[in-house]
């Protein structure tokens, strides 16, 4: 079997009897007998490292994993640069904990310092928190940021993913908020609808709203942000980080709250995570934040120092009366999303959007002149809706076959798609071709 | 040492992206942004150098002694590392069909099933990413399960003055009110208060067993009998796993839902504060509200997704923190049936061989047998010398080792938390015993001294008060 106690059975032997203990049965005579489980678990016998290995990399190659991606929806493939690899490797940061004795923790802390100041920059906010699980966790906890004892309500656009949703809606059940979703029109949040159903009242806390949407098309923020701040309500928009470096920010469009998630900084599709989610706000909503925050101050000698702060926000001081149950959250992807961002400097993010969106602008095309139509007309980044009139099944399954992971299917005849700096011209064509024998009848 | 933004100077890059290869299309002026975005400019080489400065200021496990409590700081086997970085893991898009991830789905199974194993429950959720997550989907199963009985009464959760905040703070997110009950002398729950808190308004109890102050909980039959006679279902808070596996189950103490933390028990890396893993485990009544998808089949038939009868719907996108599950899976293998009580056994026997070589110099908040850890209360020392917990936590910093866990629980005065691991060998464990009493020696000789401990790290005591009162958050650009 595979240990990893290095006490050897006499040292271990010494030390029970050093403790007081005949065995170590005896030490565990503390727990009544009703309870002690008195039989081996049912469990395979312990591998070895060879052997571990050795069955987890068979199990991971019965994964199929695609030379080209075309398919987002929430997990997308850009690329990532090797230092993002090393430094996030290093054992200093990987197994370190909560950075709470500051002391001997200024690395982490002001690795998280950094990452702050480059979430506000990307947003255009005064403070972002340290993170948290994931984008659609991040739009959840947003909800309560909004809530006070008059306004109680909730909505969100229904061209926010559907995962997000979902999981807003699961968070509700929790809180006992009212979640009303924003029907859409033409791809776009329904603007007179939202106008009405907010005039109409009262209680409405907040919007929540996605941008570029989950159809890839870009809302009318700075409009949205309008109406929501006209009915009173704040106005919560879950943003693109990528798409962040060349598009308005959600400061600019008067967001009081910036969720999403970071991913496309740095982590690997990784079938669903580990994930980032992030969140930043304008100062007026500091203390509503939860989740960890990095101030910066100083030492008892004056020099730069960095500590977690705004704890009476937290669990551990508030409990029940705390704005999140938050603790540990995605430190790690937090950093990796700092080496990226680091890396890739404004210029290189800047970059990466412009060819992800001109990239979808091409494909766009190409799939057009093989016969498949735009469900919308809207303007839009890095993701588009198609109709799919061979069947999305049949089409995936072609492309499949040449290594390709189409877009993704939302019903039997419609696909969204999604491009990054990952795909070139020539596999765009090879799709377009696939797609255009599909449509004609004809093999590929 | 210079934050990243002080670095480096305009123009510096690295040269990671192609030319576009089709036509450049912008964003359009109405959506584009105005706002400059100040990011750094630097060479690979400065960026590379200045994490590695930024790693020389941070403590690991390892790095040394991490006896921090009710965190469980084990080693972190590289295995793990090798395990998640396969192409076939880290490679495959999370809304691929299910043909093309059959590994994946083997990966969640395998886990599922090992913890339902472990735990003595009989179906786990992987989708929670931490603890406290956990502990938030776990009492949305007993909300769901009260709601659909219609018995919607039921809105108190009862958790003893001794548990993590986490506990309180998931019951408030959940819409319950929160019962605290006091603990006895020993630490234990309160009998008598419990039953005085228990009635047909108690949706459930959270406990972690062993408790806070690292004993196990003798009344555990009768705690957990008293919280179902009265109708209500119990929560089991997994923090403290590593002390039982394969002594005894949750499932065996009557609890009805668990959730276990992958990066204490189960030794994925803890990242600085994440990413973790917190799936939660339930009994055969409560699988029809899991969350998420639920793997279903075998290796022969094939994995397929389903997705439960009335499931309260998913506490995060997609599958959890799946490399994480790798790790964890990767680590449960390698232990095996012979090896996970292995782990247990030496987790308590470290934090006993610790507290016997303590016990005659520093007061025990509870001179018994321990599990996995044990609560030291300074009290007696800080009314004899001045010396604090936190001041001994300092000390403790200038002989490279990263405290316990101080101040919690909070029924402990002057509380240090002290939890081991299996994985500390005797030395490290003996060079911490010698550290803690040479301290306890220097609080009596010189306690000025450790007023002002530490004096050996990159900072002194930072101004804690001052970063809450001034607060700056964010490095500001003066363009």
């Amino acid at each position: 079997m595979g240990s990893f106690v290095p006490n050897t059975d006499r040292e271990q032997e010494e030390m029970l009897k050093e403790a007081g203990y005949k065995s170590f049965d005896d030490m565990f005579s503390c727990i009544p007998d009703e309870v002690r489980l008195k039989r081996p678990l049912n469990l395979p016998s312990g591998l070895s490292e060879m052997e571990a290995i050795r069955e987890m990399e068979e199990i991971s190659e019965k994964n199929v994993t695609f030379k080209h991606i075309f398919r987002g929806a929430g997990a997308y493939n850009h690329y990532i640069p090797a230092i993002v690899k090393s430094v996030t490797a290093k054992e200093e940061f990987v197994t370190t904990y909560t950075p709470y004795q500051a002391e001997i923790s200024q690395g982490v802390l002001q690795s998280i310092f950094e990452y702050q100041t480059m979430m506000c920059e990307l947003t255009g906010m005064d403070v972002a928190n340290a993170s948290h699980y994931d984008g659609a966790t991040a739009a959840a906890e947003s909800i309560p940021m909004c809530k006070d004892r008059k306004h109680k309500v909730a909505y969100v656009s229904s061209t926010v993913h559907p995962g997000t949703i979902q999981v807003m809606e699961t968070y509700c059940f929790g809180s006992n908020t009212k979640l009303v979703q924003v029907p859409s029109k033409d791809g776009v949040t329904d603007m007179d609808k939202l106008a009405k159903m907010l005039k109409d009242d009262p209680e409405a806390a907040c919007l929540v709203m996605q941008q570029p949407n989950f159809y890839g098309i870009y809302e009318d923020a700075t409009k949205l942000g309008e109406i929501v701040h006209e009915a009173g309500a704040k106005f919560v928009m879950s943003v693109n980080p990528i798409a962040l470096s060349v598009m308005k920010t959600p400061a600019e469009c008067g967001a009081d709250v910036a969720v999403g998630d970071g991913q496309p900084l740095g982590m690997p599709i990784a079938y669903g995570g580990p994930y980032l989610g992030f969140m930043a706000a304008p100062k007026s909503m500091m203390r509503k934040l939860p989740g960890r925050i990095v101030g910066e101050t100083t030492d008892d000698k004056g020099n730069r120092a960095y500590v977690l702060t705004l704890q009476a926000r937290e669990q551990h001081i508030r409990r029940e009366k705390a704005s999140s149950n938050i603790c540990s959250n995605q430190a790690l992807c937090a950093l990796t999303a700092s080496v990226y961002m680091a890396a890739m400097g404004a210029d290189g993010m800047k970059e990466a959007a412009t060819q992800s969106t001109s990239k979808a602008h091409y494909l766009m095309d190409a799939l057009k002149k093989a016969g498949l139509k735009p469900m919308f007309s809207g303007e839009f980044f890095n993701e588009f809706i198609t109709d799919c009139p061979c069947g999305s099944d049949k089409l995936l399954d072609a492309l499949a076959e040449k290594g390709i992971l189409g877009g993704l299917p939302l019903t039997e005849n419609v696909v969204l798609w999604c491009t990054t700096e990952m795909n070139t011209k020539e596999e765009m064509d090879q799709v377009a071709s696939i797609v255009a024998a599909l449509i004609s009848g004809k093999e590929a | 040492m210079d934050l990243i933004f002080e670095i480096g100077s305009e123009g510096r890059k690295l040269s990671l992206l192609p030319k576009c290869d089709v036509p450049e299309v912008k964003v359009p002026e109405s959506q584009s942004r105005k706002t400059a975005l100040h990011l750094p400019h630097v060479s690979e080489n400065e960026l590379s150098r200045h994490y590695s400065k930024l790693a020389k200021r941070s403590h690991g496990v390892n790095d040394g002694f991490y006896p921090l409590g009710s965190c469980t700081m084990k080693y972190n086997p590289k295995v793990n590392e090798i395990a998640a970085s396969f192409k076939g893991f880290t490679g495959v898009h999370p809304l691929q069909n299910e043909r093309t991830v059959q590994g994946s789905m083997e990966v969640i199974k395998k886990t599922e099933d090992t913890l339902c194993e472990i735990a003595g429950m009989d179906a786990f959720t992987l989708q929670p990413a931490a603890g406290a997550h956990g502990e938030f989907t776990g009492l949305l199963l007993i909300k769901a399960y009260h709601v659909d009985r219609g018995d919607t009464k039921r809105t108190k959760i009862i958790v003893p003055d001794s548990a993590h905040g986490t506990n309180p703070a998931s019951a408030a997110m959940c819409g319950f009110d929160v019962v605290s009950i006091p603990s006895q002398d020993d630490g234990c729950v309160d009998l008598e208060a419990l039953k005085g808190a228990v009635g047909d308004d108690t949706a459930g109890l959270m406990l972690t067993n062993p408790n806070t102050v690292g004993l196990f909980d003798k009344n555990i039959l009768q705690i957990t009998k008293i919280v179902h006679e009265a109708g209500g279902l119990c929560y089991y808070d997994g923090a403290n796993l590593n002390a039982v596996m394969g002594i005894a189950r949750p499932g065996d103490m009557g609890f009805d839902a668990v959730h276990i933390n992958l990066h204490k028990t189960f030794s994925t890396p803890h990242g600085g504060g994440g990413p973790g893993a917190g799936p939660v485990g339930c009994k055969e009544f409560l699988k029809q509200f899991l969350p998420g998808h639920h793997v279903a089949g075998d290796e022969n038939e094939g994995f397929r997704y389903e997705i439960e009868t009335k499931s309260i719907g998913a506490v995060k996108m997609f599958h959890g923190n799946f490399l994480v599950i790798v790790r964890a899976l990767t680590y449960m293998l390698m232990l095996g049936k012979e090896g996970v009580p292995e782990a247990s056994s030496n987790a308590v026997l470290n934090a006993n061989y610790m507290r016997t070589k303590l016990d005659d110099l520093y007061e025990m908040a509870y001179d018994t047998t321990c599990m996995h850890e044990f609560v030291m209360s300074l009290e007696p020392l800080k009314h004899k010398t001045g010396v604090s917990a936190l001041d001994v936590a300092k000390g403790l910093l200038d002989y490279g080792i990263h405290p316990p866990t101080m101040y919690f629980p909070l029924i402990v005065e002057e509380a240090l938390m002290i939890e081991p691991t299996e994985t500390e060998p005797k030395e490290v464990l003996d060079e911490a015993i010698v550290a803690l009493r040479a301290l306890y020696k220097e609080a009596t000789d010189n306690p000025e001294a450790l007023h002002s401990a530490p004096h050996n790290t990159v900072i002194g005591r930072p101004d804690e008060v001052g970063a809450a009162r001034n607060t700056v958050l964010r490095y500001q650009w003066t363009d």
